[in-house]
């Protein structure tokens, strides 16, 4: 329908109060790239001047190189695990009945609402009376507790965007349920899976909170970044890796949510018009 | 023709009949295939969920005696808390500070959601993508970015002397509750829009339609229909800022100085510089007590107020 | 005309979405009291037209005019005119009572009164003591109900019904039509109703709109629509009719003669219309027009040779596809059983077919 019509006119106070909004929600983080370019020691205006000089330093630091390669092992470990148990529970939920399975649902999206610093002292418990030592692994099992969660939450949608019976259709036509599965289910989910890996990968990537009480000698990046914020002469080259990290975790989250748009689009029916 | 059928339809009972109990159960019951698929999820976070927090919820009675523990049955963690008013007035400033972060956000985020449910039409997917993109990133750089912003001699304040507008620093800006309240609004926003987007989406535009067909103006169709029926969608915002925000640490510690801290601060240091894990366990038990019990009639008298007015 | 007869007037309105134009220079004027229909398949603009009356679009050029108002600048919520919705739009979160008192609210009534109109109009849709319902506890019949009483109950200059019975299966639709008919009676508003189901508008209607890609291609009473289609177009619409390739070979006072294929030459009575020797033109007659007979007729009806190709038995009708020589489409035939004149009629045999020239109706091919 037109835009004309009586409900759906413009709105032109309500469209300037969104692009502000908008503008504002990514304004603070622009300034850590701002001034990660400025050739000072202090983040303050006037800017100095352009340099690179920042970011020369950070490639130098093998304890960045170290903290990143750490990040990354666990967030692929994170969200490969994740989106694999994910995949299965998403369709548990969303093509079977089964009694109690609103309480369950509840249970498993627990841990997206539930403060993480009570994870994170619960599992910094738990391992130590089970005498486990700190370690990367224990950070990706804390991690694993919130990206199951958000896993699950993208695949949704995915399921529920197609309809069962085309899954029959494979059964009938003699496939059995692991072939279904492989030849219907997957591909069909498939942009759901890519957009869980990603985004599942990015918070285990960018998480502090768990990290923070479940890491050993090993620090994932941002547990070193936490480290450097002490030291007021390491401020700008953590301004640099900072907006490293966010220029990345920005693309691939649009990345991830960009491929996964349909199963958004079922929440936003009616937008096609 | 029927003889065919026969034939191929009496293959899969053949291999059906040769597989075992359990095949058969599988083959028969939807639930149990719904439980096998979902089991893996479940076990693993139930086994780091639930184990984790019984042991949380016994070790909040034992003592800490040097580098160990005292295993020793005493609720004296719990006296404690309430002797002290620091513990307390911690408590209730956490409240109170994620209570106001609540308000804010979804007040902000409400006419966001609903300028992009009803009055964006194309390029939709594009709106909702850049509207929760920064949840999805790093939440100590986000707050850390409002350190930069805030800070003594940070944007606001340099940008500020610079135009000539002031003399000195604004120190009300950095360590204080109102940059923990502004930060964690902010933090949170993206993620309060979806609920609240969703809800607002489902609703029938015909029903609005409607509304007005039966004679009321914008203003009072918004309060008779479309805030109704996108509660829902408050509710769910509300708690999903409220419950997560009482824990946080992270903001109160960068950017709220002594008079922004959290009770999260103070059970990050019985675990850290206090030392004192049985304290901090307490701490733990008694903030999931009081959330669950604000969240419960907070829910309930929504239902409440929501069955009076209609 | 009366002011009474241009009670609702929509004149000259243009519709554009876009570059695409909706509806196309329509002019219409609804008599006060009158059940009114738009009919027209998906698309055709009578959506639209509805929504322009509710002011939920404006025109985009042209004016509607309520008894005697301009609307044009009257926004939807002041205008009086109210709407059943295709879907009912029944309030979910409120009961039956409070949807239909939802609209009462500005007239600042008492409780007992509001309580007294809505029982009041429980009664009149037959759904006593359904006050305290929840809309989710309804049928699809009951919430149709409530969408007319919380419409009726403000008293509306005009009551607008975009496809009110589309949801509804059969037997159900047919009940309420009848029942739609009577509160209209009762109540006395206009009704303005759209409908692509051409049964259901000639039931209802007093008279009728067809339309097709943004115009009225007829405005017409039921039968005047059925026996006097104005183009090849509202005649196919409108039931079934067999067309015939012709040619116009005199025209006299008394009517024209027309050359058609399979039917030979035929004496149509009455003027129709402009038409001059050696015009193309097709004969359609509908299939209840015609007769199926063993033997050739005497007498002054029309008359020619067939084969039965197909008969199909329907209780109170059979309906036959004759085929007749210089005809491509077989010709429908609708006969009435046991009127004592039929005889037996299997696949193969050959009929004649007979009819009266007086039911043909002439029309230019398009």
């Amino acid at each position: 329908m037109s835009g004309e019509s009586y409900i759906r006119r413009p709105n032109r106070p309500l469209q300037i109060y969104a692009v502000v909004f908008l503008i504002l929600l990514y304004v603070p983080v622009m300034f850590l790239p701002l001034f990660s370019f400025n050739d000072s020691l202090y983040v303050r205006f006037p800017l100095e001047g352009f340099t690179l000089q920042w970011y020369g330093e950070l490639f130098q630091r093998d304890a960045v190189w170290n903290a990143l390669w750490n990040s990354v092992r666990v967030g692929v470990v994170v969200a490969v695990f994740s989106t694999t148990l994910g995949v299965f529970a998403a369709k548990a939920i969303t093509r079977y009945r089964m009694p109690g399975k609103g309480p369950m649902v509840t249970f498993i999206m627990l841990p997206l609402v539930v403060p993480l610093i009570i994870f994170g002292v619960a599992l910094l418990v738990l391992l130590s009376q089970l005498g486990v030592a700190l370690s990367l692994y224990t950070v990706a099992i804390g991690h694993m507790i919130v990206c199951l969660p958000f896993s699950i939450a993208v695949l949704i949608p995915r399921f529920e965007g197609f309809d069962a019976s085309i899954e029959e259709a494979s059964a009938d036509l003699g496939e059995n349920a692991f072939w279904t599965f492989w030849r219907v289910t997957l591909p069909m989910v498939g942009p759901g899976v890519v957009a869980s890996l990603m985004l599942t990968f990015t918070v285990s990537f960018d998480e502090f909170i768990l990290a923070f009480f479940l890491s050993g000698t090993e620090p994932t990046l941002p547990m070193y970044i936490w480290g450097q914020l002490r030291f007021p002469q390491q401020f700008p080259s953590i301004l640099a890796l900072s907006s490293i990290i966010i220029f990345v975790s920005f693309v691939l989250v649009f990345a991830g949510q960009w491929i996964n748009r349909g199963a958004l689009s079922g929440s936003a029916k009616g937008s096609v018009s | 023709m029927s003889d065919q059928t026969l034939q191929t339809r009496s293959a899969p009972v053949a291999t059906q009949a040769t597989a075992g109990r359990f095949g058969r159960l599988m083959q028969r019951s939807e639930a149990a295939r719904g439980y096998a698929l979902l089991a893996p999820s479940l076990i693993f976070l139930g086994v780091l969920i639930l184990v984790p927090f019984g042991i949380l919820l016994v070790m909040s009675f034992w003592t800490a005696s040097g580098f160990g523990f005292d295993t020793g049955f005493t609720t004296a963690n719990y006296q404690k808390f309430f002797e002290r008013p620091i513990y307390t007035a911690l408590l209730n400033r956490s409240l109170f500070i994620s209570g106001m972060v609540t308000v804010f956000t979804v007040l902000l985020c409400y006419p966001m959601a609903y300028y992009v449910a009803f009055h964006v039409h194309r390029h939709k997917m594009l709106w909702i993508v850049l509207m929760t993109l920064p949840f999805w990133t790093s939440y100590l750089l986000r707050v850390f970015a409002w350190k930069v912003v805030l800070g003594y001699e940070g944007v606001i304040n340099s940008a500020l002397m610079n135009m000539g507008l002031i003399e000195a620093p604004l120190e009300f800006l950095l360590y204080s509750q109102q940059a923990v309240i502004i930060t964690l609004a902010h933090a949170w926003a993206a993620f309060a829009i979806l609920p609240l987007y969703v809800s607002l989406e489902k609703i029938d535009k015909s029903l609005l339609e409607a509304a007005t067909d039966l004679g009321d103006g914008p203003v009072r169709r918004f309060f008779r229909i479309t805030l109704p029926l996108s509660l829902p969608g408050v509710i769910s915002a509300s708690l999903l800022i409220f419950i997560p925000t009482t824990g946080d640490y992270i903001t109160p510690a960068l950017l709220g100085g002594p008079d922004g801290a959290m009770i999260g601060n103070l059970i990050q240091k019985q675990f850290g510089p206090i030392n004192n894990w049985p304290m901090g366990a307490a701490l733990s038990i008694i903030l999931m007590l009081c959330i669950a019990t604000i969240s419960l009639v907070f829910i309930l008298l929504t239902l409440f107020v929501r069955k009076r007015v209609s | 005309m009366t002011p009474q007869d241009r009670f609702i007037s929509i004149r000259n309105v243009d519709k554009y979405f876009g570059s695409f134009q909706a509806i196309s220079d329509v002019s219409i004027d609804i008599g006060h009291g009158e059940f009114f229909s738009l009919l027209g398949s998906s698309g055709c603009g009578k959506t639209t037209l509805l929504r322009m009356l509710a002011g939920f679009e404006n025109p985009s050029s042209g004016g509607i005019f309520i008894d005697g108002q301009p609307m044009t600048d009257v926004p939807p919520h002041l205008r009086p005119v109210n709407m059943v919705f295709q879907n009912y739009a029944i309030f979910p979160h409120l009961n039956v009572r409070d949807n239909i008192a939802y609209g009462l609210r500005r007239q600042k009534l008492s409780g007992a009164k509001v309580n007294g109109m809505v029982g009041e109009m429980l009664d009149l849709i037959k759904l006593p003591g359904y006050g305290n319902r929840k809309a989710n506890e309804l049928s699809g019949g009951q919430r149709q109900r409530v969408a007319l009483a919380r419409a009726l109950i403000l008293r509306p200059k005009v009551l607008l019904l975009d496809e009110p019975l589309g949801a509804l299966d059969k037997q159900l639709r047919e009940q309420m039509q009848l029942e739609l008919r009577e509160l209209q009676r009762t109540v006395g508003i206009t009704f303005v109703f759209v409908t692509h189901d051409q049964e259901e508008a000639l039931t209802l209607s007093d008279r009728i709109a067809v339309m097709s890609r943004g115009e009225v291609l007829q405005l017409d009473t039921p039968t005047g629509l059925y026996e006097r289609p104005v183009s090849r177009e509202v005649a196919s619409f409108i039931g079934t009719m067999n067309f015939f390739d012709g040619r116009v070979t005199g025209s006299d006072a008394a009517g024209l003669t027309v050359d058609a294929a399979g039917l030979g030459t035929l004496h149509i009575p009455g003027p129709k219309g402009a038409f001059t020797d050696g015009d193309t033109v097709h004969v359609a007659l509908r299939p209840e027009r015609f007769e199926l007979a063993g033997e050739a007729p005497a007498g002054e009806s029309g008359h020619a040779r067939g084969v039965v190709r197909n008969a199909a038995y329907l209780g109170e009708r059979s309906h036959y596809y004759v085929e007749l020589e210089g005809v491509e489409a077989p010709v429908a035939v609708s006969a009435q059983n046991g009127s004592g004149s039929s005889f037996s009629v299997s696949e193969g045999s050959p009929v004649w077919l007979k009819w009266h020239n007086e039911a043909a109706v002439v029309l230019r091919p398009e």
